[in-house]
């Protein structure tokens, strides 16, 4: 069988497709973000971003550029109206009080009992960058992960144990990669859909820990965007 | 009368010296002290320990430091420089000529607010069961195990706003405000570089940081701009 393998877009898109009416939502930096661009219509999901703020609008247009007003990964932003902008101290004690619903954050590793890697890939040279990593992972009601399911080099991100350092144990809901959708359940990782086209033992052949795949697994079809 | 005003940069520093801790305020771009980061070298201090939640923006604007090794502490949530290549920051660390306190992001925030407001430490569950609980105090709280996370203080803070009187009061434009908000209140001299020093007091709405956090206030162009 032969398969296309989702875009980040396509990634975004569908992680986009979870987020409810009324939801306020943390996107970690790298694909995540992306998912602002995918918001269903009529849904009211309130982005909120570390360096504080709650009501996060569309990156900002050349006309509408202002350098005083950024997200956590200096993009420079608008606001929707409502919008609030606070102290990082208030921000993080809107995550780690409980306040945010869902954090979509990028991964490098997860583990099956739900077990997140995603702040150190131990480059030699470079140094460490934890930013607001596992104060999400710990803070937020539920936290999904967009990754890759596979590195470059064709290893798996989904493992029996993580590799490298934890940003938080027992953390992880769902999981959207390129290949398939997969809760992290108590029994482990169970896929719940999976692109065209890929066998599943082919999809086990990338994972590097049992998948189990649901009763009504289904097929990861997202649009061309 | 109250007057918070300074007319120099060698006022705005005066004091500053050997052994201290400075906070920088600025998040994504916004809110940083350029002006001030870019003063730093020439006041000579040596022995600092500094408080950023990033290391580079440090790195960017006051590169002497680093090159004259006179940085031995740093506290952050990020020590990364930019691009692919190592940074002096980066090289230090491994080097052991820079140690860091490598700290999630909200437990910095929280240290901070928390030396501001008089509180030693605190317990959180971020960082339980990673690298930088190693070492601390654990505490289980309703069947939730906790770290024990220190407080932070500081000899001087130095952050950017966009209006400020001769109160000290701070206004804020966009996310300006960030950690600056709560370093403010956590060193004994908190120097504040402002586009703007308004001739009256600021309309109390406007006022995100009451005054009495606030040490020395200076006018100084958005370096940006330069």
């Amino acid at each position: 069988m032969s398969h296309k393998a989702l875009s980040r877009n396509q990634i975004a898109w569908r992680a986009a497709q979870d987020l409810e009416d009324g939801m306020v939502v943390n996107l970690g930096l790298g694909m995540p973000v992306l998912c602002a661009n995918f918001r269903p219509e009529g849904r009211e999901v309130l982005l909120q971003s570390e360096n504080g703020v709650l009501g996060v609008g569309p990156v900002a247009t050349p006309e509408q550029e202002d350098r005083d007003l950024t997200d956590a990964g200096s993009q420079l932003i608008t606001l929707i109206p409502g919008a609030s902008i606070f102290s990082s101290s208030d921000s993080f004690a809107m995550i780690r009080g409980g306040h945010i619903d869902v954090t979509l954050l990028g991964g490098f590793e997860v583990a099956e009992n739900g077990d997140l890697a995603n702040w150190d890939a131990e480059i030699p040279g470079k140094g460490p960058l934890i930013g607001g990593a596992m104060d999400l992972a710990v803070g937020a009601k539920e936290v999904r992960i967009m990754m890759q399911h596979t590195t470059r080099d064709g290893a798996p991100r989904l493992l029996e144990q993580c590799r490298y350092k934890l940003t938080a144990p027992n953390c992880v809901k769902r999981i959207y990669t390129d290949l398939a959708v997969v809760d992290v359940t108590a029994d482990g990782f169970m896929v719940c859909e999976m692109i065209d086209g890929l066998g599943r033992e082919e999809l086990q052949a990338r994972s590097g820990a049992k998948l189990r795949f649901a009763d009504n697994c289904k097929v990861l079809a997202t649009p061309d965007v | 009368m109250i007057d918070k005003r300074v007319a120099s940069i060698e006022e705005a520093l005066a004091g500053l010296g050997d052994g201290m801790t400075i906070m920088f305020g600025g998040f994504g771009g916004a809110g940083v002290p350029i002006n001030l980061m870019r003063a730093l070298p020439a006041i000579p201090a040596k022995d600092l320990t500094i408080v950023s939640n990033s290391v580079r923006f440090l790195e960017d604007y006051a590169h002497a430091l680093f090159e004259e090794k006179r940085v031995k502490h740093a506290v952050a949530s990020a020590a990364r420089s930019r691009g692919s290549a190592s940074g002096i920051s980066e090289l230090q660390l491994a080097d052991g000529t820079l140690t860091l306190d490598n700290s999630p992001q909200g437990s910095f925030a929280e240290r901070i607010r928390a030396g501001g407001a008089g509180i030693p430490a605190f317990y959180t569950p971020t960082g339980v069961g990673t690298p930088v609980a190693e070492g601390k105090e654990h505490r289980e709280f309703n069947g939730q195990m906790c770290v024990l996370e220190h407080a932070l203080t500081a000899d001087f803070t130095l952050m950017r706003a966009d209006r400020a009187d001769r109160y000290g009061n701070l206004y804020f434009r966009g996310t300006q405000g960030n950690f600056g908000r709560d370093m403010a209140a956590a060193a004994k001299c908190t120097v504040v570089e402002v586009r703007e020093i308004v001739d009256d007091l600021l309309p109390t709405a406007d006022i995100h940081v009451p005054g009495v956090f606030v040490k020395r206030i200076i006018q100084l162009p958005d370096a940006r701009d330069a």
